[in-house]
């Protein structure tokens, strides 16, 4: 069993929710997001996604498009993430996963790729640009490596839900609304009716992620799924504190943490 | 094609998950109305009373005898309404929004003719209009940014990335997936997901369709040769698809070497870029080796795209068109001697084709024929050339 699958399981048995936090890789240096990442695990966090900064991420809002530019202007690099995970888990079991667009892992060679994800200690990936039409680019070979690759279905999916979510492994990564990453006042989307239609379909874990920035969302969104995602909201502390940002990033992930704990 | 949406290894539909049935919508739509008598009655009407066309062909008769080579013939689309080729896509697919239900109309613009097309369909149709462009393209392309709110569409710029066609694509596709259930995005070349690429082309390709008849009337036979400007790659299918077939005629591209490709500041897609995924499509890309796409620079806001269409990408891969490069210098000398030579002042996007059909021509035979695609009129370049020559002509900017 995959440390991802192992997680959620042992969770789900506690009764309790996933928290599933992220942060923007080299921002604003490669040392400051491995002491994030472990301070977070400290904190409660259950995974961490780690954002691969990309040069158009047309996925993302202004927050993370800022993250992304300033990571690759400190001269972030795949290699040199891969080098920071390794670090991360001589010190960590916690599952990991790197979201990234498709062209990153295309570009570095999907065998090459995916042989150091499970070498170093990635357990799953993200790729927001890569539907599950196109699945077949990684597939194949992210499950010879032991890598997950986990599935996306969004307020739009509709009739494509059943088909997304009966594949889905790890956990199936819920979009809140549409439009891009970044932190929202409120949400338009029905979520009773959109969690009726992935329950009905969904036999793993459901992480609801887009938007979420303040524990009282936090809490209201754990209701309908096993965990909630937040990026934004945490990559906007990384912003304004920059290398010190371990104290209020922890402060932020214990808020939400305690949030989710119990009903 | 060996898949739906596939040419060879490149094409695709690459975009998040939320995007995913609004593309399978427009697919279907595009299926269906393509095929529909009505639809294309229609479509042709606007071509005809609307847009002018069939654009001319016209035997450049100076060129010809100055050059000593083969017969040059220049495709006129410069005299289309809105003054290039981007009017023949831009009144397809607003014919297919309009009957899709959409109220918004979203594009992208680098040089601004797609854009001004956009703006200028969306007029006609009533339908609200907004484009993203680079903040550098506004600045060098200010005359199209305001005949775009002239025609009643909102501008807005990018300034995200190098403020160029790319990071307007981008912005545009992230507006897109926000508004996706009101919002058409028009997009303007041979690029994107599936459909796009394919319903582009189609929509482009009554420029070589025309060109093969107007020159069997003329000439009572095909090309030898016949060259466009490569940026997406719009004009170029457009005029290249008819021909495909007709193994005895060669397809030239025009690509942007900038102030040359081997230094850092070009465009050129086909010399220089690599396999990748990016804009929704499996292609060539000027990248770096861990896939970060490459800023890139032309004289030219039409052909600085770090990309090239699915399509072209296989047409080169499998030899079928050559592509060629062509410097900023090239391309400027180009347009002032198509000016001079013809009293045709070409775009600057255009004048990479002129300057690639000046190396080819003189090499070719006096009883051979070459068609240049003059994808678009000269106008919004003046200044920039200007400009470029050191002329001061009193911008306020």
């Amino acid at each position: 069993m995959n440390r991802i699958e192992r997680k959620l399981h042992q969770l789900k048995q506690n009764g309790e929710k996933a928290f599933i936090p992220f942060v923007t890789a080299g921002d604003p240096n490669l040392e400051t997001t491995e002491k994030l990442v472990l301070g977070m695990i400290e904190s409660g966090a259950d995974l961490v996604e780690i954002g691969v900064p990309f040069s158009d991420p047309i996925a993302e809002g202004p927050v993370i498009q800022r993250a992304s530019k300033r990571a690759l202007d400190s001269g972030t690099t795949l290699v040199g993430i891969f080098g920071m995970v390794r670090r991360i888990r001589e010190k960590t079991d916690e599952p990991l996963l790197l979201m990234l667009y498709l062209n990153s892992i295309f570009r570095f060679g999907k065998e090459r790729f995916f042989h150091l994800c499970a070498e170093c200690g990635v357990d799953g990936v993200i790729v927001p640009d890569m539907p599950f039409e196109e699945r077949d680019e990684i597939l194949d070979v992210a499950q010879q490596h032991g890598v997950i690759s986990i599935n996306l279905v969004a307020p739009t999916s509709h009739d494509r839900i059943a088909a997304i979510a009966k594949q889905a492994r790890g956990f199936l990564y819920c979009v809140s609304s549409t439009g891009v990453t970044g932190t929202r006042s409120s949400f338009t989307t029905d979520f009773s009716e959109f969690f009726g239609l992935i329950h009905k379909y969904a036999s793993i874990p459901c992480a609801l992620g887009f938007g979420i920035a303040r524990p009282d969302q936090a809490k209201t969104m754990s209701t309908y799924c096993d965990g909630v995602i937040v990026g934004s909201a945490i990559v906007k502390i990384v912003e304004q504190n920059r290398e010190n940002s371990l104290k209020p990033v922890t402060d932020f992930v214990k808020s939400m943490k305690q949030a989710i704990l119990k009903p | 094609m060996s898949k739906i949406g596939r040419y060879g290894e490149f094409g695709g539909q690459y975009v998040p998950e939320t995007l995913m049935n609004a593309i399978h919508e427009l697919e279907e739509a595009y299926q269906k109305y393509h095929a529909d008598p009505a639809f294309q009655q229609e479509l042709q009407t606007l071509y005809r009373d609307y847009a002018n066309r069939p654009s001319m062909l016209y035997y450049a008769k100076k060129m010809t005898k100055d050059l000593g080579g083969a017969k040059i013939y220049l495709k006129r689309e410069d005299l289309n309404h809105t003054g290039s080729h981007k009017i023949n896509n831009v009144l397809g697919q607003i014919l297919l929004a309009q009957r899709m239900g959409k109220t918004r109309i979203i594009a992208e613009t680098g040089a601004g003719q797609h854009g001004v097309a956009t703006a200028t369909a969306a007029a006609l149709f009533g339908l609200e209009c907004e484009v993203f462009m680079g903040v550098k393209d506004m600045e060098r392309q200010s005359l199209n940014v305001y005949r775009m709110q002239l025609l009643g569409a909102k501008v807005t710029g990018v300034e995200s990335g190098t403020g160029t066609l790319k990071d307007a694509i981008n912005e545009a596709m992230r507006d897109w997936s926000a508004n996706v259930e009101s919002t058409y995005y028009l997009i303007g070349s041979v690029m994107g997901p599936h459909p796009y690429p394919q319903m582009v082309r189609d929509f482009q390709k009554v420029i070589g369709v025309e060109a093969k008849r107007q020159l069997m009337e003329l000439e009572g036979k095909l090309p030898d040769c016949v060259v466009a400007c490569v940026g997406g790659g719009s004009n170029a299918m457009g005029l290249f698809y008819d021909f495909i077939p007709d193994s005895g005629v060669r397809l030239v591209g025009a690509e942007a070497a900038g102030k040359g490709v081997d230094t850092a500041l070009h465009a050129a897609t086909i010399a220089k870029g690599t396999t990748g995924i990016f804009h929704g499509m499996k292609s060539l890309f000027l990248q770096n080796e861990e896939g970060q796409i490459a800023p890139v620079y032309s004289i030219s806001a039409g052909l600085d795209y770090p990309g090239i269409g699915p399509e072209h990408a296989n047409l080169f891969r499998t030899g079928r068109a050559d592509y060629v490069a062509i410097t900023d210098e090239e391309a400027v000398q180009a347009f002032e001697y198509l000016s001079k030579t013809e009293g045709i002042i070409p775009a600057i996007e255009s004048a990479h084709a002129v300057a690639a059909a000046m190396k080819i021509a003189p090499k070719m035979g006096k009883n051979q024929v070459m068609i240049i695609n003059l994808s678009g009129r000269g106008d919004k370049d003046v200044y920039s050339i200007a400009r470029y020559r050191g002329v001061n002509l009193n911008e306020q900017n």
